[in-house]
């Protein structure tokens, strides 16, 4: 039987938007209120399931070209990386900084490299999430 | 009555009106016959109960503690999008696993359609 989707699929458009940018607000959020890396990169994974419910997974391949288990080596990669970094400042491994800058629109913002560990949590759980989640989606 | 008085005033009636329109969806759920109807009592009394609910929270965060949350404001705008559209695919999707309407039913206009279709799909 033919199904008609189209209540579902519009209300998808819509509210992926409202997700995506909650969960940004999240990510950005972790520093100072609750939120962080792990529940915003869950929420980002919720968003795109919500994807592959009222669409296909085909659709949704084409939408998101993405290798997810590159975003999990990518985001391994970025922990590492601001781990890493402190060794070139003869701090001991994982020493973060922070400055305060005043960027242009934004005022004064703290720039912690905090952050940067936080996208490699963020990516890590997104790849992870999505991987097992299309994996068992494929098999028949 | 102080302006702060008001402002508690409506809150406090808000919430216990979402609270009220909780009650009655769950009154709604053990005392209605079929799944449609019940589904019906479900997702319009409990998405006005809990979008009044976030909104006394609103205004009492907002005008009392001076913090304007505006994920509140995003809540209620998502539920009154989301609930809605839940309640219509989980009726669809009893109805087309062949859930029974009541024996009240006078009427069922999809079952003519879905013969309609069972006998195009055959040809």
């Amino acid at each position: 039987m033919k199904t008609n989707d189209i209540i579902l699929q519009t209300v998808t458009k819509f509210t992926l938007f409202v997700i995506i940018l909650f969960s940004i607000h999240l990510f950005f959020a972790g520093h100072y209120y609750p939120g962080g890396g792990f529940i915003g990169g869950l929420m980002t994974s919720g968003a795109i399931v919500l994807l592959l419910l009222a669409f296909d997974i085909k659709t949704v391949k084409m939408i998101l070209p993405v290798d997810y288990l590159k975003v999990v080596a990518v985001g391994l990669l970025f922990a590492i990386g601001t781990g890493a970094g402190a060794l070139f400042f003869d701090k001991p491994f994982l020493t973060h900084a922070y400055t305060y800058a005043y960027l242009p629109l934004l005022g004064k913002t703290s720039l912690h490299t905090a952050v940067l560990f936080d996208t490699g949590v963020f990516l890590v759980v997104i790849g992870v999430t999505m991987t097992i989640i299309q994996t068992i989606g494929e098999s028949e | 009555m102080t302006e702060m008085e008001i402002v508690k005033f409506f809150a406090g009636l808000f919430i216990l009106i979402g609270a009220f329109l909780s009650l009655v969806t769950a009154f709604g759920l053990i005392r209605l016959p079929d799944v449609y109807t019940r589904n019906h009592a479900a997702s319009k009394s409990a998405t006005m109960g809990v979008m009044l609910v976030l909104l006394g929270t609103f205004l009492y965060f907002w005008l009392i503690e001076h913090h304007f949350n505006s994920r509140l404001l995003l809540g209620v705008a998502f539920i009154f999008l989301t609930s809605p559209v839940a309640g219509h695919l989980i009726a669809r999707a009893a109805y087309n696993s062949g859930v029974k309407l009541s024996d009240r039913t006078v009427q069922d206009d999809l079952a003519k359609a879905r013969k309609k279709m069972k006998a195009e799909e055959k040809l």
